[in-house]
């Protein structure tokens, strides 16, 4: 048993060391993927945490009801469900200027001594004082105003006394937003409750983005408010017996013609979660779409060694070794790469998911690194052993069925000879001449060059598509609200976007330096055979090239639909880029692989002629 | 099932074929063959005529499309896959004219192979490995990959590599084929030693220099034995005579 455990090792260890790129880039391919699928699993539910948080630190109410006149406030808190309430708190909008930026600010009008039900959480500075008014952190941070900063509301100046967070509205930029809330199945009645309280308060009924809360004394409340600018909302916050109860509470009291209009917990939950969910709708297609990418490398790499692998199988089973011993060889290997490369994706996932699941100040503490639970865990590990299993299949498979003289002679298969080709290339100079000679000689690894080639421009062409879907879905919004503002939601989608592209991007150019580099090594007898007869190393490397490009064209071209069709595949909308971009994308692809292929190729080059000549690889 | 002990390798109407239909290749045909224990057989024949299909059969690589072949004692047209593995790990050693050793293991780790792969210990399998090794005086190059040998040295480790579990039989197919005339010699050299030592050789080659030498000379043509002569009624040949020429010539 030890014996054939030091076998296995040794055979692992010895294959992954001779073929250190090809495990190197199975273990990227493996781990981009896994990474991915380890952020996309760590956003879920990644804000109910911290909301949960915030309500329980903020003792958040279970219902907030927006009042037209304080008199509405009776019956609802004279309801048999209801356990406590606190309010009605006027409220009132006012234009807040700070450091040239504009915004809205929806003002809640409070004591200065700390309520029962929705007590903000006062993050820095003071709850408010006359004359000292508290932000609501997103909004402070996107205005960029610190405690002791000074903003107008409505042409009044105020100090900053403090920075807050609430369970009780949702954050900026969705405050009022209403397309965003539309769009989504909100429970509860958050839409039309902060929307009809916009509308109340004079922002557009489209729901602009660039309001934010502000809190301050009732005194200096009623001081904003004129007859232009009268108070036309009350905010009651209401604690009931049963929170689990609050859908139904708000669904028996709101719609009463003029009435109040109710917001549940559960629906400020789901706005809040909105700064993350459109996040989730970046991350979760470009997961898919790295996946994908991930796998049809996987696949290239794995083709790429078929051969090999049945020379491997042919040799072990002369010399005894059973079908489950041979398929243990591959398992073993394949399994230690992929497990390798799990850990890594989970690692790399988990360190850099909270660059993209940090909730947004809104909420109490940042959530730092958001737990990855083992069910994170067993997928991430579990896909990585799919991978690895698909992956030794096909020798597996080879080592019970396959005859063992078959597969050991398959290292001497002869390269095949096309006529044409080869009489083509009689009249062409030396490069060319040798580059098409070494396509025709080895059609399959020509093959499989293209098929390299087809999945790197497959990667580029995906993220192309991809960058031209999102940026038209966010680009209403620019990043920038109107009074020149930062909008975080936007930001972080293009965070999104940049974070998938540079994986995607990583993936591309992996393949592309695998594919070169794997090319001069199929080559590699042939170069040092057409250096033995005499042509210079130049000839050589420029025929490399010309073999090079001839294989990668093809691919080039069939990566197109395939990057479109994966991209449509994950995508399910979305416009697709302009052909000049994909004409662009190919002719690219193709002078960056010729160019890569120089490097490996010059090197190749000063290897000994005897050396490669005498090595039974080739 | 083997009335005599002595026979190792027993064939009766064996036959062989590739393909089907119109491509159909009867690769072998009719071929009654036995081989006893410790006899050294020369396999003749021009390119095509079956005596690597005979060669793959006898050690267990194939399967014969019809016939009975048994090989130390087992019937190989009935085992296992697993079985047969076995069988050419306990009871068989090759000898590729293409040498077919692992690149990515050393010469002494190739050597080790089939020890470990049959359960023996890693130190057991370093020991016997370097004894073999010894006894293909390579020694000094235990430590070398494939690729940094020589064809004759390649050759040598495969040979060492066949003898690791000790086999009852050698099968060898044109050992000599890929190398030069210096090397060729110290490989039949070997060969030759292990004959003495009653190992049991079957030796397919082109070459009628070697197999005048060996115990018994089976000629092919066309998949079935045309002719079959006991060189030396019976006792052992002298494969080093060729060898001696060749060194002299
Ligand atoms: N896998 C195969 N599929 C089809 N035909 C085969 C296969 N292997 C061998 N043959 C055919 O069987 C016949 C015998 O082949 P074999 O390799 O045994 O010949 P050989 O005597 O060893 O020749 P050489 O001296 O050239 O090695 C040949 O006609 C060959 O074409
Ligand atoms: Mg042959």
């Amino acid at each position: 048993m030890r014996g054939r455990a030091l076998l296995l090792t040794r055979l692992v260890r010895r294959d992954i060391r001779l073929h250190l790129a090809q495990a190197i880039l199975l273990v990227v391919a493996i781990a981009v993927a896994t990474a991915t699928l380890t952020m996309a699993l760590a956003l879920n539910g990644v804000t109910n945490h911290p909301y949960a948080a915030t309500r329980a630190a903020t003792k958040g109410p279970d219902v907030v009801a927006y009042l037209t006149s304080p008199s509405q406030a009776k019956p609802l808190i004279q309801a048999s469900e209801v356990a406590a309430s606190n309010g009605p708190y006027p409220i009132n909008s006012a234009v807040l200027h700070f450091d040239g930026h504009t915004a809205g600010a929806l003002i809640e009008g409070r004591s200065e001594a700390l309520a029962g039900i929705d007590r903000p959480e006062v993050l820095s500075g003071s709850w408010v004082r006359p004359g000292g008014v508290v932000l609501e952190r997103t909004f402070a941070e996107a205005l960029g105003v610190g405690v002791g900063g000074r903003v107008t509301l409505n042409s009044r100046s105020f100090e900053v006394a403090g920075i807050a967070v609430t369970a009780a509205q949702p954050p900026y930029p969705n405050l009022c937003w209403a397309t965003a809330i539309a769009s989504l199945p909100i429970k509860g009645g958050y839409e039309t409750s902060v929307q009809g309280a916009c509308v109340n308060l004079n922002f557009s009924a489209e729901g602009p983005r660039d309001v934010g809360l502000v809190w301050m004394t009732e005194s200096n409340l009623l001081g904003l408010a004129s007859k232009a600018n009268p108070i036309l909302d009350y905010a009651l916050n209401i604690k009931l017996d049963d929170p689990a109860e609050a859908q139904a509470f708000a669904d028996t009291h709101t719609f009463v013609s003029n009435g109040p209009v109710l917001s549940t917990w559960e629906g400020i939950a789901t706005a809040d979660a909105l700064l993350v969910h459109d996040e989730q709708g970046v991350l979760k297609p470009g997961a898919l779409l790295l996946a994908l990418l991930a796998i049809a490398s996987v696949a290239v790499l794995v083709g790429r060694r078929l051969s090999e692998y049945a020379r491997r199988v042919g040799l072990l089973k002369a010399v005894g070794g059973t079908p489950s011993v041979v398929a243990a060889t591959f398992l073993v290997e394949n399994l230690a790469l992929a497990l390798f490369a799990a850990v890594v994706g989970l690692v790399v996932g988990w360190l850099a998911s909270p660059l993209l699941t940090n909730p947004g100040a809104a909420l109490i503490g940042t959530a730092g690194a958001p737990a990855i639970s083992p069910s994170t865990i067993l997928e991430v590990v579990g896909l990585a052993i799919v991978v690895a299993l698909v992956a030794s299949l096909v020798p597996a498979v080879r080592a019970a069925r396959s005859s063992t003289v078959d597969a050991m002679n398959d290292m001497a298969r002869p390269p095949r000879r096309r006529g044409i080709l080869i009489r083509m290339s009689r009249k062409l100079p030396i490069p060319a001449l040798f580059g098409l000679r070494l396509v025709a000689r080895r059609p399959r690894r020509a093959l499989l060059s293209a098929a390299n080639v087809a999945v790197t421009v497959m990667g580029i062409v995906a993220v192309i598509a991809f960058h031209a879907d999102v940026n038209s879905r966010v680009s209403t919004a620019s990043g920038l609200t109107a009074g020149g503002l930062s909008d975080p939601v936007v930001n972080r989608d293009e965070q999104m976007l940049a974070v998938i592209t540079i994986m995607l991007v990583a993936l591309a150019v992996l393949n592309a330096l695998f594919t070169t580099w794997a090319s001069v090594l199929d080559a590699r007898r042939s170069s040092a055979l057409m250096r033995a007869l005499g042509a210079r190393a130049r000839q050589v490397s420029s025929g490399l090239v010309v073999a090079q490009t001839l294989s990668a064209l093809p691919g080039a071209i069939v990566g197109i639909p395939l990057g479109l069709g994966l991209f449509k595949a994950t995508v399910k909308s979305g416009a697709l880029p302009s052909p000049l971009w994909l004409i662009a994308t190919v002719i690219g692809t193709l002078v960056a692989m010729a160019a890569l292929t120089v490097v490996p190729a010059r090197i190749g080059s000063m290897q000994s002629i005897v050396e490669v000549l005498q090595s039974e690889a080739a | 099932m083997n009335a005599s002990p002595t026979v190792l390798v027993h064939a009766k109407g064996l036959r062989k074929e590739y393909g089907s239909g119109e491509g159909l290749v009867r690769a072998l045909d009719a071929v009654d063959l036995d081989i006893n224990r410790g006899e050294a057989v020369a396999v003749i024949g021009p390119s095509g005529c079956g005596k690597s299909t005979l060669l793959h059969l006898i050690g267990g690589l194939d399967r014969p499309s019809a016939g009975v072949l048994s090989v130390a004692g087992q019937r190989v047209d009935e085992l296992s896959e697993r079985a047969l593995a076995h069988l050419r790990r306990d009871e068989i050693g090759f000898v590729f004219q293409a040498f077919h050793l692992m690149d990515e293991l050393t010469a002494q780790e190739n050597v080790e192979l089939p020890a470990l792969l049959a359960g023996c210990t890693p130190s057991e399998a370093r020991a016997r490995a370097t004894a073999l090794l010894e006894e293909v005086d390579l020694a000094d190059r235990a430590r070398h990959l494939p690729s940094m040998l020589s064809g004759g040295q390649r050759q040598r480790v495969a040979i060492a590599r066949a003898l690791a579990n000790d086999p009852e039989i050698v099968l060898a197919d044109e050992p000599t084929g890929n190398l030069d005339s210096a090397s060729a010699f110290e490989v039949l050299g070997l060969l030759e030693g292990l004959h003495a030592k009653g190992l049991t050789l079957v030796i397919v080659t082109h070459d009628e220099r070697i197999a005048t030498t060996a115990d018994r000379l089976i000629s092919m043509r066309d998949g079935a034995f045309v002719d079959e002569t006991r060189l030396t009624g019976g006792s052992r040949g002298n494969l080093s005579t060729f060898a001696e020429w060749e060194r002299l010539s």
